[in-house]
């Protein structure tokens, strides 16, 4: 740590933390129900669990981009954030609407839209917050010393995902036109924007860990994001397969689409690479692993479990099943919330100033969890691909279906557990560190 | 080999090439002529059927289109393979709903009114007529076989 306004960094972690906790929760109760047994359903319908297990997820992500940036552009800038103030107040303010949106979810508060269910006055604060967000970002990077490709990638980023926070407050009456812009906001957040934020903190995390040479970083950097536009934004067209638009999305989406896995093969085998070539070895073993972790867990998640099922005529058998839902874990898991651990992990002794670097317990977390989601994915699988042929090939009815899948949620509950074992563990080094301290400040510039 | 410079302009020109094809793409298939969900049947009672599928967050247990939770059943072509009067059943019924052969899982009590239940059925009529390229042939395969036998 070498400012001392970095420190906020760690409150938005602690609360990434504590949401993701939750967030498992309401996962268990869902794995439950699919495995037969909803006993919750009076108090917390399934609908419910999923709106507060996907929100959640996207809330501690985000509050872990936002800890990631207030401590990475202080460094890069190499200037103070503006107002630690107005961060505490933005953070106590994010928590505020998460909070309330996710307790509103209990008593039918929400719009009945994937991924967006935080209803419309709740919108309006997030707006306001993240405009907070972005003006201390931005006002220090711009007043800093230095601009780096690595901070405008991160801060495009971000901008970029706020921006396209806004498609996805219009209001439609049709539901075709509903879904169609909703995807702007979830599809080119998770296979545009977010890549770029993920690009970002991993070409810091690897600036930092290698010690290579910032400028071949920075170069690959734009050729990954380059790779992510190119295919991502038309790439769009998947969702549009079969949701009543033209055909044209067949072609245009399957095409580049298709192309999508490119970005994060570049980014998996330029983690690697960079991690081969580089002399300095930093002590902070457990960053790395989760920092190179991330770039190749990304690639087998999102890229070939989404090429699985990106072309017209899988997907067209696939769609809106539980193959689905096995792609979505992994690939949020390896591409953003192994980033978010991965800067964690880096940056925690840099703000407690205890050189606390590795730890058997710490190395445990990584494998537990990685190992747990790996078995999860194949569980999802499993029943997603059992599902697709007695449903969509044998023509059998939907629910009697599910009956016969249902025990591959107990293999899911299973792996689940160590899944959340190793979570458990990551989050008790991170009490472990302790708390931030501008001590610190000295330790890393003895 | 590959200079920083080359690598930026490579982001920036793609990045500005795709985003404009894309704007194309989605003005010219949203355009009238390409409509493909009969937009002039969507009624007053269409719309209320869709903002209490909204409210009630229907889609976080069923899909529609393929779009939502993978809890419960599909619902594209819900009133083709059950018929208006079973779905009707459902959503007013004031218990949760629930089938002995089809396991426990039950559906949220919504103990609508028949006039909420009619809106409901109108928003579902008017999606079961979609063209979907062929995903409605897939997708509710029970509905299909009735079609075709
Ligand atoms: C880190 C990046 C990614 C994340 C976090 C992610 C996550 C998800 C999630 C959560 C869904 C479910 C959306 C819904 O039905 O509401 C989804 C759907 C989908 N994803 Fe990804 N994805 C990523 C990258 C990719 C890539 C690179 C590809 C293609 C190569 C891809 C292909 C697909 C397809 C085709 C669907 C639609 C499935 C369906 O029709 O039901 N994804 N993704
Ligand atoms: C204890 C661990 C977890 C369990 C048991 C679990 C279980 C589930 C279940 C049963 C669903 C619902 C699928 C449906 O609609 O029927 C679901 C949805 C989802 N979960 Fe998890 N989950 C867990 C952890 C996670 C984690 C760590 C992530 C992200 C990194 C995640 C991301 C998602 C996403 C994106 C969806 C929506 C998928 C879709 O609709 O396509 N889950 N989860
Ligand atoms: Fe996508």
């Amino acid at each position: 740590m070498k400012y001392k306004s970095q420190k906020v960094a760690y409150w938005f972690f602690a609360l990434s933390m504590l949401l993701l906790t939750l967030q498992l929760v309401y996962g268990f109760i869902m794995g439950f129900a699919h495995a037969g047994m909803d006993g919750l359903h009076d108090w917390i319908p399934f609908n419910t669990a999923k709106a507060v297990h996907t929100n959640l997820l996207v809330v501690w992500l985000l509050s872990g981009f936002m800890g990631a940036a207030y401590y990475i552009i202080p460094e890069e800038a190499q200037n103070e954030l503006v107002s630690v103030k107005l961060a505490y107040v933005q953070l106590i303010s994010l928590a505020l609407v998460g909070v309330a949106a996710i307790i509103g979810y209990h008593f039918n508060w929400w719009e009945g839209r994937k991924f967006l269910e935080i209803p419309r006055p709740l919108d309006y604060l997030v707006v306001v917050n993240v405009l907070l967000f972005m003006g201390i970002i931005l006002v220090t990077l711009f007043k800093g010393k230095r601009r780096t490709t690595t901070a405008l990638v991160l801060t495009m980023g971000l901008l970029f995902a706020a921006l396209l926070y806004l498609p996805g407050m219009l209001d439609f009456d049709s539901q075709v036109l509903d879904s169609f812009f909703r995807w702007w906001v979830v599809h080119l957040w998770v296979e545009g924007v977010w890549e770029l934020i993920m690009g970002g903190i991993l070409s810091f995390l690897l600036i930092k860990l290698t010690g290579v040479d910032r400028e071949v970083i920075e170069k690959w950097l734009y050729v990954i994001v380059g790779l992510t536009f190119l295919s991502g934004i038309l790439g769009t067209g998947h969702h549009y397969y079969y949701i009543g638009v033209n055909k044209i999305w067949l072609i245009v989406g399957g095409i580049f689409s298709a192309l999508e896995p490119l970005a994060f093969l570049a980014m998996a085998l330029f983690a690697v690479n960079m991690y081969r070539k580089g002399e300095k070895k930093h002590p902070n073993k457990i960053a790395l692993y989760w920092t190179i972790g991330s770039a190749i867990v990304s690639f087998v998640g999102a890229g070939l479990l989404g090429f699985a099922h990106t072309l017209p005529q899988t997907n067209i058998y696939t769609h809106g099943t539980i193959v689905t839902a096995m792609h979505g874990h992994l690939a949020f898991w390896g591409a953003y919330a192994m980033i978010v651990f991965a800067i964690i992990s880096y940056s925690l002794p840099n703000m407690t100033g205890r050189k606390y670097y590795d730890s058997a317990r710490g190395r445990l977390a990584f494998w537990l969890a990685n190992i747990g989601m790996l078995g999860m994915t194949v569980a999802f699988g499993v029943a997603g691909v059992a599902q697709v042929y007695l449903e969509r090939k044998m023509k059998m009815d939907f629910m009697k279906v599910q009956m016969e899948i249902e025990v591959h949620f107990i293999v899911l509950i299973i792996m689940a557990t160590m899944f959340s074992t190793g979570i458990t563990l990551y989050i008790i080094e991170f009490i472990k560190h302790g708390q931030p301290t501008d001590e610190a400040l000295e330790v890393n510039n003895q | 080999m590959l200079s920083k410079k080359q690598a930026r302009a490579f982001f920036l020109v793609g990045t500005l090439v795709t985003f404009l094809a894309f704007i194309g793409l989605t003005v010219y298939s949203l355009s009238a002529a390409q409509d493909q969900s009969h937009s002039e049947n969507i009624t007053d009672s269409v719309v209320r059927g869709k903002k209490l599928w909204d409210k009630n967050n229907c889609m976080g247990c069923h899909t529609i289109m393929g779009e939502g939770g993978y809890y419960a059943p599909e619902l594209t072509k819900v009133i083709e393979r059950r018929g208006e009067g079973y779905v009707k059943g459902v959503l007013m019924s004031p218990t949760p709903w629930q089938r002995a052969d089809h396991g426990n899982r039950k559906m949220v009590a919504y103990n609508m009114t028949e006039d909420q239940a009619n809106d409901m059925v109108e928003f579902f009529k008017w999606i079961s007529n979609i063209d979907l390229n062929g995903f409605e042939t897939i997708v509710s395969p029970l509905a299909k076989d009735k079609i075709n036998n």
